[in-house]
């Protein structure tokens, strides 16, 4: 850290209900964010079915460093550095495939799929040269979750498990809804750039407030149901897991529907493959349950969110410069449903999305917006008076209450206030 | 070669049809663009590279006849707020070849530079496209419109006019 700088007074910059714009607007917060957040947390990378077979490799990233995610001959799941340990060279230039080496091209060193070293060009140059001191540099903690893989670039720090918390069981709801109780992630990324900071992001995701006024121009002109579990009538609860985890929970409203795949906008005869599936594999009793609640919606901290059918992993590249990658969830032995997935996901998302091109729209305006900070407070007070704690103990209010944003700020700021 | 005079005829109308297209879109006259459409349209602008397949992988816009008029129902809505205030376009449609003739339908090839101004900045986006044309009367109908853009690999910003 610049020791010229002096640390940020967290607690003057975030209070319980408001937060100063400074913080979606300043280049030396985002730093120390990467720092503190970024490179320490953990963060999501990637899931273990875009690498299924041995020596399967794609690239991706945590804050600004670019990993290589890679399956070992042995089927271990790897998080390397793309830096040659030689000279620097990113190693790896190709999006994704699959290989037993990784050459880099500079000076011809070559490395496993598992990162060690294993050779260089004209090794007479080297004398007693310790192979194992030079391998591909690695994230220190990784872990993996129902095939969710994580990293954590500090090598110690709480468990995986302990990060998720309460929030572990919406990861749990979603695999529920395959068949094979697997999500697997196979139909490529729609990468969508944002001029935004990452946050702004990262709190709309599970902000209720929003869609019925942002989202009215297709809630207006598509037959959808979706409008009425953002109004003011709605059941739908928002929920602060702790640890920055927040969900928009939609059960309520869709246990009052009482219908199977109501959820997702449809009616078991359209899915009859599916349907039979799963009451094959939960028994009808429990399938029934799982076709009413549907997916959860969830914004794992910092960067993964599940959107019912839809997964986004949001990517920070700069204090206002941000990329939201998304693809259509893909359930184990559910190809019917899986299409319709597709279909829906394209239709509703990236960069002509019909959702998230003005959800997008609103993360520039509000950016642009904070370049006015005379009175610099965003307030995040909705719904304050009617908070409660659920039976699990978790902060719960109505569908359009700002927990989910308080709840964030609160982590992070517990976050930006470690040495 | 020597083009024949029927070929530099519909060479001069499958061109006159494109630029009318661009026109339209350029400005966001979508209710006479929607016309423009076949009852079996593809729309389709793909990601990660031109051959994927759009049954199975992720596309930027792969729309239907209907989509494609949700898409213009929601631009008409007067709530789309990313296109409210709109994009200012202008876009060059070039190098045009016709690439093959099978019953009425024509196959058209093209490279399209489109300069787009908003709030966010200004933007280029270059692609190939490739048109399917069907003989209508003394016209012609969209069946098919795939616009691979130059770097549909990448993070791209929010693209929500009709490219
Ligand atoms: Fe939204």
């Amino acid at each position: 850290m610049n020791m010229m700088a002096p640390t940020p007074a967290w607690g003057d910059m975030i209070l319980p209900d408001r937060v100063r714009g400074a913080l979606y607007r300043d280049p030396a917060i985002f730093e120390l964010e990467l720092e503190k957040i970024w490179y320490r947390t953990w963060v999501y990378v990637g899931h273990e079915s875009e690498i299924a077979n041995p020596h399967d490799y794609v690239l991706k990233s945590i804050g600004l460093q670019p990993i290589i995610m890679s399956r070992g001959g042995d089927g271990q799941v790897h998080l390397l550095l793309n830096r040659c340990t030689h000279r620097g060279n990113q190693v790896c230039p190709k999006e994704k495939g699959n290989s037993p080496m990784h050459t880099c091209p500079f000076h011809a060193w070559n490395f496993g799929s598992d990162g060690k070293l294993l050779g260089y060009a004209f090794p007479e140059g080297y004398e007693g040269l310790d192979k194992s001191k030079h391998g591909l540099g690695r994230v220190p903690r990784v872990a993996s979750y129902r095939g969710f893989v994580f990293g954590s670039f500090a090598s110690e720090g709480p468990s995986l498990e302990e990060h998720l918390g309460g929030a572990a069981e919406t990861i749990d709801r979603l695999c529920d809804n395959a068949p094979e109780g697997e999500i697997e992630i196979t139909a490529g990324f729609l990468k969508h750039r944002v001029k935004a900071n990452w946050k702004f992001i990262l709190e709309n995701e599970t902000d209720g407030y929003h869609p019925a006024f942002v989202h009215s121009s297709i809630f207006s002109v598509a037959d959808s149901a979706i409008g009425g579990l953002y109004g003011a009538k709605s059941t739908a609860l928002t929920r602060d897991y702790g640890n920055g985890h927040t969900e928009l929970d939609l059960r309520p409203e869709f246990r009052k529907r009482d219908a199977l795949l109501s959820w997702f906008g449809t009616t078991p005869d359209k899915l009859p493959d599916y349907v039979a599936r799963m009451n094959a594999a939960y028994g009808e009793k429990k399938a029934r349950e799982i076709m009413i609640d549907g997916t959860p919606h969830v914004m794992i901290f910092p960067n993964l969110f599940i959107a019912e059918i839809q997964m986004f992993v949001i990517q920070p590249l700069g204090v206002n410069d941000s990329v939201q990658h998304v693809t259509a969830l893909q359930f184990k032995g559910a190809p019917d449903l899986n299409r319709r997935m597709r279909q829906q996901t394209m239709g509703s998302v990236g960069p002509a999305g019909f959702l998230l091109a003005d959800d997008s729209e609103m993360y520039e305006r509000t950016q642009r917006g904070m370049e006015a900070h005379d009175t610099d407070w965003v307030f995040l007070g909705r719904g304050e008076h009617r908070e409660r704690r659920d039976e699990d103990g978790f902060l719960v209010a109505h569908a359009t209450d700002e927990v989910p944003s308080r709840g964030i700020w609160k982590h992070y700021r517990s976050l930006m206030e470690q040495p | 070669m020597l083009a024949t005079c029927a070929d530099s005829e519909l060479m001069h109308d499958v061109e006159q049809f494109l630029f009318h297209e661009a026109r339209l879109a350029d400005e966001h006259r979508y209710e006479e663009w929607e016309e423009l459409w076949a009852d079996d349209a593809i729309y389709w602008v793909p990601a990660n590279g031109e051959n994927i397949d759009p049954e199975k992988q992720m596309s930027i816009i792969y729309d239907n006849r209907s989509r494609i008029g949700l898409r213009v129902r929601q631009l008409l809505s007067g709530k789309r707020y990313t296109q409210d205030p709109r994009s200012s376009l202008r876009r060059i449609i070039g190098n045009i070849e016709l690439l093959g003739r099978e019953g009425d339908d024509i196959r058209v090839g093209a490279n399209s530079i489109v300069f787009e101004s908003s709030a966010r900045g200004e933007t280029l986006w270059g692609s190939r496209n490739e048109y399917t044309l069907r003989r209508a009367g003394d016209g012609f109908k969209l069946a098919r419109k795939k616009v691979s853009l130059v770097n549909n690999d990448r993070a791209i910003y929010t693209m929500s006019f009709i490219i």
